[in-house]
Parts: structure tokens; C-alpha cells; sequence
């Protein structure tokens, strides 16, 4: 059990992720902080390139290495499942990605599910074979015939026929979407207290993709595990999400609840985004927005906001100048930019009504 | 509408069944009925089979020991197995005792027939004591004339008098396995390398990759005979078979074990494999549980055609008197009698060793083509 209610499951403090290439060095994750209670879902938002899958690489040591390397910062696991752990917080970022520790805590308390449900299942065992293999990693008491249950079990509850005969399937005998279930099963299989979905529904059919967002908030509920989600799908997000956070190259630019993102968004970026999504019920000779001008080159990042250039609120000698710091516009809205900044030059007061 | 013909319609039935029958085979299946198409590989397998056993058989099956000499007949050409009678009755198989004579004019052992006497082939007659497996105390061999009687020599003799054909199957022994063997050392030592190289990489992919650049620049025959030629000469000939096997298999992992670093390299990279990274498995765990299998039949199929390289370098090593020595039989220590020309001019029999060692080599390849075609069924 937690040793102070507030304790969070999940605290990601000044991480920095660098990829050290032969062209230069990429700062894929900047100065990110996230909290993440337990129970509760962060959605992660952003586009191609923005560090968001880079940041939950990181949580689980997966960051392709060498080039890439945390460079500094901390990531904090509470709430450990064996109760001897429980104590004091876990340093994801400090231990070896390789050893026994990390092995412990994947897929035992932080599991993940991937965008490609069609890839993700090895091709040589069954898909019952590779679940069961995951809870005899983690409970080496557990027998051959107990796994096998929980398996059936865990097929079963996410809505797959015949489980038992599924169970004896190979991947590529099923579908994409039974796949994903399969998937959203396996990380299950041992209760995580923390499931990160790095863009689960993005390779899926729309249909299925609502199918298995409801599969997993359904799941979360059950099981009370926190979720991260990774997505480029202002829809999804607005399904799935308690909180949101938009990052934009490296770096988290608006973090809120998502109630209050979508209601308000502040930062000139997720006002740009969410104009960009197709409105059914908008006017039919409307052009649909997109934001002009294309992500910078990772390499040769511009001095100042990254967004500077593209952004409908530039303001000369500001926002080209240095990079704004995070600033809480109400209790739980922060946001990285000028227009907010209490200290920086204001010219456009009347753009922030 | 009603009344269809019903001749095509049995035939789509037919052919769909078929088809049904093509789609829900399980892969072993698949694989089987694409091996039996290759016909030479579906012919070689019963032919390997059979020299296998020969070779786990050979004190039975051979009809005189590896060392028995027969004095008189020394370079005796092939024996001529009769069947019929000299009044030309069809009768059991036999033969007519051989007396050597020199020839003035050309200094060559002549052999004339003595027709007084038919000496008849036996099934399972006693011969020479022998222990089968050195468990096994036995007597009886699969062929022969009997005891105290003219020997037969399918394949002639050598120059002491001995059974080239005894000698052959003897032979079989070691040249069929120190095959085998080779390329299961050199498999287990290019998988684990190759592996490693592959799934760890960085500094140790880089020291292995340069090694084995090194290894494969240098010209396997001469490394072999460095090698080979480092072995102390009092070695007996189980050690120094060992150390064969094993100067084969240095040379031989290298490319495997190339083939199976690009192939982990390559597969790491999947979905699956990061998956399983993230459940918790460990790196042994992902290659040797979900990866290396992946690759199986291919590593099956190159060991299969790895098998008669590994035969022909013992052979040519044997033959050039680095690799095996007498007494040990191998086919390439056989066919040292055969090293000059006028031994092979005046008693080509001595060739026969030859003759399996080219079987042999065919027959691996021939199956390990229809393996390799039988490892990917969907390919056309």
C-alpha cells in the first residue's frame, strides 16, 4: 500500500533524452515532467517526432541504445508491487536496462501495448503460449495449468470468442483487432499498476478503435490501474484522458486536465491543433485549418520556442529570444509560453480573450 | 436453375476440397509435401539413411576386419561373383579360389581362377571375432564364403592383402561422422557467437565481426594443415579425430555465424521482440526462445548443405597425410593408396573409396536442396 495517499504512481522529473547521431545530437525528450496518479489516465499528445513514444521508452528502459541515452532527470516508480519495495520509490532512470530489476518491473508493473497489433505477437508460439509464458516469468509459482486458466480467463474478458480455442491460435491466424485484445490481454496478465498504450488504436479500423478504447477504459476500471497514452488522436485523447499534456518537440507545452484543454486551451500550438480536426457540423464551404509551416529540423533546433515560427502569436524579439518556462495559468493548467508569462514583453494583450 | 449439370459441380467440389485441403495444412505438412517434390532429395534420403547404417554396422556388415590380411592375394583386382555353374546351372552366388603368379615380361601379380573348387557366398556366415560397439562380442558378418575358405573381395585389395571393400565400410565410420559432428561443433559455435554478435552488439559485435573477418581471410587449406599439422604425431587416432573435427569446425562457424548475426539484427528490431523486451523477458530468453526458431530451417538447411564440405576437407586432409593416419580407416586415409599414378593405373579398384565419398557428397546436397526448398512452403 502507498505510504502517503498523495504519493504518485508515476513521476517523471527533468527528463532529458538525448540520441547521439552521426549528423548531431538529437534532443528528443527536453526537461519533461510528468505526474501520474494511480487509477488515473495522462494522455500524451503530440505529433511525429515530439518525444512522446521517446518518453515511454524511457519508462521502461527501451530507448534504443546506443544512440540514445538518458542524459538526466529522473523517472519515479511508487507504489511497488512486492510490499519490501514499498518503501521508497524506484529510479527507473538509474538502473540498468538491462538487469533483473527493470525485468521485474516489465510487464509485471508497467506494461505496454503497441501500435502494431499486427507485429507484435512472435510468429512461432501460440498466442495463449506467449501469454502464459509472461505470468510464469512474473509468478514463478504459478503452474503450467493455472497460467493457462488466467490466460483463457484474460481472453475471455476482453470480449474474444472462444477462448479456449483462441488460446491455441497463432497470430496470424487472427484478426487486428483480436490481436490488439490478445495484446491489451497479455499486459493484463499480471496486473500492472500501470499500463502505457503508445498509440494502440492508430493501426485499427474506426470501429474497432472504439471497441478497444472501451475495452481498455473498461479494464482500467476493473483492475485500477493508471494509464499512459501516447496518440496523435485529439478524439481518442478526449475519450480516454483525465489529463492531458501536449508536447511539441522535446518538450511538454500544455498540460491540463483534459476537461479544461479542450475547453480552453491556451498554448498557441493545441489552439492550432484542435482547429485543425475535421467539425462535422461546421459550414461546408470551410477550408479545414492546418498549421502552416513544418516541424523544425531536430537538428538545428532555432534559439527561442520551438513553435516560434509557426505560431500565430509570434512576437518579435519575445518568442525568438529565449525558451518560456512552464507557467500555471489556473491550479492545475500550466503552460510553455510567452503570452502567458507575467514577466516577458506583452504587446498583444487582447489576443488572450 | 434447378436442374445444374452435375459433372462440374463435382469437379469445383473437387477442386475446392483441394484447395480447403492447401489452406488448412499445418506447416509441417506443408513442408512435407514440398520436400516430396524434389524428387533427388526424396531419392537421397533412404541412400543417406542406408550409408548411416552402414556406417553404425560396419563390423557386421563389412566381411573381414579393417586390418585382416590375405598374403597371397595382395592388389587382388575385384573378385568375379558367379551364378552359374561351369555346366551354366543358375546357382547360389559364389566364387572360385585366386592364385597369384608374377608375370616375367611385366613385373606385375597376375591372378588366374582355379575352377576345381566353387566357393559359395553365405548370409551370416562366422568370420573374424569382432565386438559390436566394443559391447557386443560377435562373429557373424552380413556376407562372406565361410571361414578357412577363399575370401571374396567386391572391391579388390590393397597391397597388404586387405578387403578394400571392409575397408570402405570401416571407413564410413569416421568420414560420415566426423561430417556430422564438424558442422554440429561449428553450428553450436556460430549460433552462440553469431548470436551474441547480433543481439548484444556494440563494442563486443564489433570484436567478433573483426575476428572473424580475420578468420575467414586466411585460405582454409592452409590453416587447416597449419592446424592440423601442429597435432603431436603420437596422438592416437581418437584424439586425433576429435582434433580434426574440431580444426574443421574453427573455419567452419564463421559464416554461420555471420548469417545468424544479420538475421538477430534484423529480428530484434520487431515488434515482438521489443514486446517481449517489455513483459520483462530476458535477452536469452527473447533469441533463443522466439528468435533463433525463427531461423531454424534455414540453419537446418545450411547445416545439411555444410555436411559433404566438411566430409571432402577431412577427406582431402586425410589425403594429403595431415588428417588421419594409419591404422585409423577414413576414406580420405584410403584413398592415400591411390596418391600415384601408376597405383591407380595397374589397380583402379583402389578408386572405390572415391565412388562413396562422391555419393555422399550428392546425396547431402541433393536433400539439403529439397530441405531448403521445404523450409519456405509459400515460395514458388
Amino acid at each position: 500500500m502507498p505510504n502517503s495517499p498523495a504519493a504518485p504512481l508515476l513521476a517523471i522529473q527533468n527528463l532529458q533524452v538525448q540520441f547521439f547521431l552521426q549528423e548531431g545530437v538529437v534532443r528528443a525528450v527536453e526537461d519533461v515532467n510528468l505526474i501520474l496518479q494511480a487509477g488515473r489516465t495522462l494522455g500524451v499528445i503530440g505529433e511525429s517526432g515530439c518525444g512522446k513514444s521517446v518518453t515511454a521508452q524511457s519508462i521502461l528502459r527501451i530507448v534504443p541504445s546506443p544512440p540514445g541515452r538518458i542524459v538526466n532527470g529522473r523517472i519515479l516508480l511508487g507504489q511497488r508491487k512486492r510490499a519490501a519495495d514499498a518503501q521508497s520509490p524506484l529510479d527507473l532512470a538509474g538502473v540498468d536496462p538491462t538487469g533483473a530489476e527493470i525485468r521485474a518491473v516489465r510487464g509485471h508493473e508497467i506494461a505496454m501495448i503497441f501500435q502494431e497489433p499486427m507485429t507484435s505477437f512472435g510468429p512461432m508460439h501460440t498466442v495463449g503460449n506467449q501469454i502464459e509464458e509472461t505470468i510464469l516469468l512474473h509468478q514463478p509459482d504459478a503452474t503450467r495449468a493455472q497460467a493457462r486458466a488466467r490466460t483463457v480467463h484474460l481472453l475471455g474478458q476482453m470480449g474474444i470468442p472462444r477462448p479456449e480455442t483462441i488460446a491455441n491460435a497463432y497470430p496470424h491466424q487472427m484478426s487486428g483487432g483480436m490481436r490488439q485484445r490478445a495484446m491489451i490481454a497479455l499486459a493484463m496478465s499480471c496486473a500492472p499498476s500501470l499500463l502505457i498504450a503508445d498509440e494502440p488504436t492508430t493501426a485499427l479500423d474506426v470501429t474497432v478503435q472504439a471497441q478497444i478504447l472501451e475495452l481498455l477504459t473498461q479494464a482500467q476500471t476493473e483492475s485500477g490501474m493508471a494509464m499512459l497514452f501516447i496518440t496523435h488522436d485529439l478524439g481518442v485523447i478526449a475519450e480516454v484522458a483525465d489529463e492531458v499534456a501536449v508536447m511539441y518537440l522535446g518538450r511538454v507545452v500544455e498540460q491540463a486536465p483534459a476537461a479544461a484543454l479542450f475547453a480552453q486551451p491556451a498554448h498557441p500550438y493545441t489552439r492550432a491543433l484542435l482547429r485543425s480536426i475535421p467539425r462535422i457540423d461546421a459550414a461546408e464551404s470551410r477550408r479545414l485549418e492546418s498549421i502552416k509551416g513544418s516541424v523544425p529540423d531536430p537538428f538545428r533546433v532555432p534559439p527561442g520556442c520551438a513553435f516560434a515560427d509557426r505560431c500565430a502569436d509570434f512576437m518579435p524579439g519575445t518568442c525568438d529570444r529565449a525558451m518560456p518556462a512552464m507557467t500555471a495559468i489556473a491550479a492545475d493548467h500550466q503552460v510553455r509560453c510567452f503570452l502567458y508569462d507575467a514577466t516577458a514583453a506583452r504587446p498583444a494583450e487582447a489576443r488572450l480573450a | 436453375m434447378t436442374a445444374s449439370p452435375p459433372a462440374p459441380d463435382r469437379a469445383e467440389t473437387a477442386e475446392a476440397r483441394a484447395e480447403e485441403r492447401y489452406y488448412f495444412a499445418s506447416q509441417t505438412t506443408l513442408m512435407w509435401w514440398r520436400f516430396r517434390r524434389h524428387r533427388l532429395a526424396i531419392l537421397s534420403a533412404p541412400v543417406l539413411l542406408l550409408l548411416y547404417l552402414i556406417a553404425a554396422f560396419c563390423e557386421f556388415v563389412a566381411p573381414y576386419g579393417p586390418q585382416e590380411e590375405f598374403k597371397d592375394l595382395l592388389q587382388a583386382p575385384p573378385s568375379r561373383i558367379r551364378l552359374r555353374d561351369a555346366e551354366g546351372r543358375w546357382v547360389r552366388p559364389f566364387v572360385y579360389a585366386r592364385e597369384g603368379a608374377l608375370n616375367r615380361e611385366t613385373f606385375r601379380r597376375e591372378f588366374t581362377e582355379t575352377e576345381d573348387a566353387a566357393y559359395p557366398l553365405f548370409l551370416l556366415p562366422r568370420g573374424s571375432a569382432y565386438e559390436l560397439w566394443g559391447l557386443l562380442p560377435l562373429q557373424r558378418h552380413l556376407f562372406g564364403t565361410g571361414p578357412g575358405n577363399p575370401p571374396v573381395f567386391l572391391f579388390g585389395s590393397d597391397r597388404f592383402g586387405q578387403d578394400v571393400f571392409s575397408r570402405v565400410i570401416y571407413g564410413a565410420r569416421i568420414s560420415l561422422t566426423i561430417g556430422l559432428l564438424g558442422v554440429f561443433l561449428s553450428f553450436v559455435l556460430g549460433m552462440a557467437i553469431g548470436g551474441l554478435s547480433g543481439y548484444v552488439g556494440g563494442i563486443t559485435d564489433e570484436i567478433i565481426q573483426r575476428t572473424i573477418d580475420l578468420l575467414i581471410s586466411i585460405p582454409s587449406y592452409p590453416l587447416w594443415m597449419l592446424l592440423a599439422a601442429s597435432f603431436p604425431q603420437d596422438w592416437d587416432s581418437i584424439k586425433t579425430y576429435f582434433a580434426i573435427t574440431l580444426v574443421l569446425s574453427i573455419v567452419g562457424w564463421a559464416g554461420l555465424a555471420r548469417v545468424v548475426r544479420s538475421k538477430l539484427l534484423a529480428l530484434r528490431e520487431e515488434d515482438f521482440a521489443v514486446a517481449a523486451l517489455v513483459a520483462g523477458a530476458s535477452q536469452w530468453r527473447i533469441v533463443s526462445r522466439h528468435l533463433l526458431p525463427l531461423f531454424l530451417s534455414y540453419i537446418v538447411v545450411s547445416g545439411t548443405l555444410a555436411v559433404p564440405s566438411m566430409i571432402l576437407a577431412e577427406t582431402a586432409l586425410s589425403f594429403i597425410g595431415l588428417g588421419l593416419q594409419p591404422p585409423a580407416v577414413s576414406w580420405g586415409v584410403l584413398l592415400q593408396d591411390a596418391q600415384q599414378i601408376v597405383s591407380v593405373a595397374h589397380h583402379p579398384w583402389l578408386l572405390f573409396p572415391c565412388v562413396f565419398v562422391i555419393l555422399t557428397v550428392l546425396m547431402f546436397n541433393f536433400m539439403g536442396d529439397g530441405l531448403r526448398d521445404a523450409a519456405d512452403p509459400y515460395a514458388q
